[in-house]
C-alpha cells in the first residue's frame, strides 16, 4: 500500500512513510473525557474530594453491613448522652436490628450484618441524642436518605431541563423564544412558596396516592424538588445547542436524512455534556441544601426515617439555656459541611477540567 | 426606557397572574379545609362559616372576588345589588381578604404587623453580607495566591456549602453559651436581630465574596488599571477609584437572587430564633392550611422579588454602560 504520493513531488518509498506512520502512531490521540480526566487528577483538591465523595457513598450504601447500632432504637435516658472516644469503648453488645420498612436488599445487607457480627456493635462515639439513638448510626443512615434524594432529584432535573433546553436551543426562533419566556416567568417565582403549598396539597392525598398509584410521598418530594432546579439547567443546556446548532457536522446529518429527534439526542446532547455535568455536580449541593431546608420545616423526609435535614433540626431543637449538647449540633453540621464542600470543590474542579477556557470565573 | 419599564410591568402582570391563578384553585382543590378541627362544626355554624368567607359560591365568582377589584358580595357596589358601602376588594386593590384561622384578623393586618419585622431582619442580612463579602472579596484578590487568599476562599466555600440553620446553631453555641453576650430568641430590641441577622446573611456573604474576588481580578489585569498605575496614582486610589466600579458588576448583578435567597432563607431563621415576622406566618399558614395568609404572602413576595430584581437590572444598567437597556 505504501507508494510515494501522487504528483507530491516527493518521492517517498515505502519504508519512509512507515516511518512516518510509526511516529505519527507513538503520539496517541486525547479524547476530552482523558484529557479532563488527566486535569482532574491533577487538581489536588478536586481529586481529594472526588474520593472523600467516594468513600462516603460507599459508606451510605453498605449502611446496613456494618456494625453500627440501629438508628432508631429508643433507650430512653434522661438526657443525651457525650461522644464516648473508641479508644475507650470500641464495642458493645446489645444490637436490636430495629429499622423502619426497608427494601428487599437493604433486609438482606441487614441480615448479613446479623451473621456477621450477631450483637456486637460500635460504642457511642458520637454520643447519642435526647433519645438515646447512636448519632453515629444516625448521621450513616441519614447520609442515604440524603444522597438519595440528591441523586435522583438532581436525574430529575437534568432529564426535563436537558429535553427543554435541547429542544428550545434547536429549534429556535418562535417556540424558542415562547419556551424561554415560560422559564423567564418561572425563574420570578418564589419557588420556595409553591413547593411549601405543593407538599402541603400531597399531604392531604397521601393515602390515596399511596393506595391507587403506588407513589409514597418521597417520589413526590424528588419529583418536586427536580421540578424546581430544572431552570437553570434548561437556559444552560439551551445556550451551548444554540450555538452547536449550525456547526457542519448537525448540517451533515440532517443531509444523511436523520430526524429532528435524532440529532437532538444523538448528535448535540453528548456535545452539552460536559457543562451538564459541572452544573449536576452544582446541583446536588443546592438540592441536599434544600431537603435539609424542607425537612426543618418538617415538610421532607420524616420520622422514624433519618436524613441530615432532620438531624440538624434535632440539633438545633436541643440547644437550650440549660445544658449545651454540642455534639448533636457539630457533628451532623460537620458531615453534611463536609460532604457539601467536597461537591462544590468537585463541581469547581471539573469545570476547570471540562472547560479550561472558563478556568477561575465563577 | 420607557420601553424597558413598561416591558417590565407587562411580564410582571403576567407572571402574577400565573401565580394567583395556579395558587388559588389549588388551594381551593384542596380536600378538607381550615375549619375541618378536631370537632365537627353543626350546621347552622359550619353554613355561616362558608358565608362568611363565600365558600358556598361557585368557584370562578370566588376567583373574581379573590381577584377583585370590585365586590361581589352582600356590601359590594348597588348596580350588582349590594349596598355600596364596600365597593372594592381583592387583591388588585391590596386587600388579601381575612384570615382562616386567625378569624379576627384579616391577612393584611398579619402582614402589616410582620413585614416591618422581617424587612428589618432581612436589611440587616444583606448589609452585613455585602460588607463581610466585599471586603474579604477585595482583600483576597489583592493578596491573590497568600495564606489570607487561600483562609478567605476556604471559608467563603464553607460559608456556601452550610444551611443557615447549622450556622444558626452554631452562633448560638459561641454567642450565647460560650461568651454570653446575646439573647438567644426573641423580638424586643435590637440585640434580637444580631445573630438572626448574621446566620441569614453567612452564604450570601460567602457569596458575595467569590463574585468579587473574580470580578476584581479581571478588572486588574486590565489595561486601564495599568494605565492608571503608570500615570502614578497611589495603589489605594487606583482600586478605589478605578477597579471597584468594574469589579463590582458581578455583585450587583447578584443582589436580586441574594434578595430572594434572604426572604426564603428567613423562613427558617425565624422559625429557629422565634421571631415573629412573615416567614414564619408563611410556614406556620401552610402548616395550618390557613389558604388565604399563605397566598397573600406568596403573592407579597413575588411582588418584592420581582420588583427587587428590575431594579437591580436597572442599576445594573446605570453602571455599566455598556449594556443596554433591552429585555432580553
Amino acid at each position: 500500500m505504501a507508494k510515494g504520493l501522487p504528483n507530491s513531488g516527493f518521492d517517498l518509498g515505502g519504508r519512509e512513510l512507515e516511518e512516518l506512520a510509526a511516529e505519527a502512531a507513538r503520539f496517541k490521540g486525547e479524547s476530552l473525557w482523558q484529557d479532563a480526566w488527566r486535569r482532574l487528577r491533577g487538581n489536588r483538591t478536586a481529586w481529594w474530594s472526588f474520593v472523600f465523595l467516594l468513600g462516603f457513598t460507599a459508606l451510605a450504601l453498605f449502611a446496613p453491613i456494618l456494625p453500627l447500632p440501629s438508628p432508631v432504637s429508643l433507650d430512653l435516658q434522661l438526657e443525651p448522652q457525650p461522644p464516648v472516644p473508641p479508644w475507650e469503648t470500641f464495642g458493645r453488645s446489645g444490637f436490636a436490628p430495629e429499622y423502619w420498612e426497608l427494601s428487599s436488599l437493604d433486609q438482606l445487607l441487614v441480615d448479613a450484618r446479623v451473621g456477621l457480627f450477631a450483637d456486637w456493635q460500635t460504642g457511642p462515639w458520637l454520643g447519642t441524642d435526647g433519645k438515646g439513638r447512636d448519632l453515629l448510626s444516625r448521621i450513616v443512615w441519614g447520609s442515604r436518605t440524603s444522597i438519595l434524594v440528591a441523586l435522583a432529584a438532581a436525574l430529575c432535573s437534568l432529564a426535563i431541563g436537558v429535553t427543554y433546553g435541547a429542544v428550545a436551543g434547536f429549534l429556535g426562533g418562535r417556540i424558542d423564544n415562547l419556551m424561554m419566556r415560560i422559564v423567564d416567568i418561572l425563574y420570578s417565582i418564589p419557588f420556595i412558596f409553591l413547593v411549601i403549598f405543593l407538599i402541603t396539597i400531597v399531604n392531604e392525598y397521601r393515602a390515596e396516592l399511596e393506595d391507587g398509584w403506588g407513589i409514597d410521598r418521597e417520589t413526590v418530594f424528588y419529583v418536586v424538588i427536580g421540578a424546581v432546579y430544572w431552570l437553570t439547567m434548561a437556559r444552560v443546556v439551551r445556550g451551548q445547542v444554540l450555538s452547536l446548532r449550525n456547526q457542519e457536522f448537525v448540517e451533515a446529518a440532517r443531509v444523511l436524512g436523520a430526524s429532528t429527534a435524532r440529532i437532538v439526542f444523538v448528535h448535540l446532547v453528548p456535545n452539552v455534556l460536559s457543562i451538564v455535568i459541572v452544573y449536576l455536580t452544582l446541583t446536588i449541593p443546592a438540592v441536599m441544601l434544600f431537603e435539609a431546608f424542607l425537612s426543618f420545616l418538617g415538610l421532607g423526609i420524616e420520622p422514624p426515617k433519618v436524613s441530615w435535614g432532620l438531624l440538624a433540626v434535632d440539633g438545633s431543637e436541643m440547644v437550650n439555656p440549660v445544658k449545651l449538647y454540642w455534639w448533636l449540633v457539630v457533628f451532623p453540621a460537620a458531615a453534611m459541611g463536609a460532604t457539601l464542600l467536597a461537591l462544590n470543590l468537585l463541581g469547581d474542579g471539573l469545570r476547570d477540567a471540562l472547560d479550561p477556557k472558563l478556568r477561575g470565573k465563577d | 426606557m420607557l420601553r424597558f419599564v413598561l416591558r417590565r410591568l407587562l411580564w410582571f402582570a403576567i407572571t402574577l397572574f400565573v401565580v394567583v391563578t395556579i395558587s388559588f384553585f389549588l388551594m381551593r382543590s384542596v380536600r378538607g379545609g381550615p375549619f375541618d378541627g378536631e370537632r365537627a362544626l353543626n350546621e347552622a355554624v359550619e353554613r355561616n362559616i362558608q358565608a362568611r368567607y363565600h365558600l358556598d359560591w361557585p368557584l370562578w365568582k370566588q376567583y373574581l372576588q379573590y381577584v377583585g377589584p370590585v365586590n361581589l358580595g352582600d356590601t359590594g357596589p348597588e348596580m350588582l345589588g349590594g349596598d355600596g358601602s364596600d365597593p372594592f376588594t381583592g387583591i388588585l386593590v391590596f386587600d388579601f381578604g381575612p384570615s382562616f384561622k386567625y378569624r379576627d384578623f384579616t391577612v393584611n393586618d398579619i402582614i402589616g404587623q410582620s413585614l416591618p419585622i422581617s424587612v428589618s431582619l432581612g436589611t440587616i442580612a444583606l448589609l452585613w453580607a455585602l460588607v463581610l463579602g466585599l471586603s474579604a472579596g477585595i482583600a483576597s484578590a489583592l493578596w491573590r495566591g497568600s495564606g489570607a487568599d487561600v483562609t478567605l476562599r476556604l471559608a467563603a466555600t464553607t460559608g456556601i456549602a452550610l444551611p443557615n440553620f447549622t450556622v444558626a446553631g452554631f452562633l448560638v453555641i459561641f454567642f450565647v453559651f460560650l461568651i454570653p453576650v446575646l439573647p438567644v430568641a426573641g423580638y424586643g430590641s435590637w440585640k434580637h436581630l444580631i445573630l438572626p441577622g448574621f446566620a441569614l446573611g453567612a452564604p450570601f456573604a460567602a457569596y458575595i465574596a467569590r463574585l468579587t474576588r473574580t470580578g476584581m481580578l479581571e478588572v486588574l489585569s486590565q489595561d486601564y488599571i495599568r494605565t492608571a498605575h503608570a500615570k502614578g496614582l497611589p495603589p489605594r486610589l487606583v482600586i478605589l477609584r478605578h477597579a471597584i466600579k468594574g469589579g463590582l458588576l458581578p455583585v450587583v448583578s447578584y443582589l436580586g437572587p441574594a434578595t430572594a435567597g434572604i426572604l426564603t432563607g428567613s423562613l427558617v431563621i425565624e422559625r429557629i430564633f422565634a421571631i415573629p415576622g412573615t416567614g414564619s406566618h408563611f410556614v406556620n399558614s401552610a402548616l395550618n392550611r390557613d389558604y388565604t395568609l399563605a397566598m397573600g404572602v406568596t403573592i407579597l413576595y413575588t411582588v418584592l422579588v420581582y420588583g427587587l430584581n428590575t431594579l437591580v437590572d436597572f442599576a445594573y444598567t446605570l453602571l455599566d454602560p455598556r449594556i443596554e437597556l433591552e429585555d432580553s
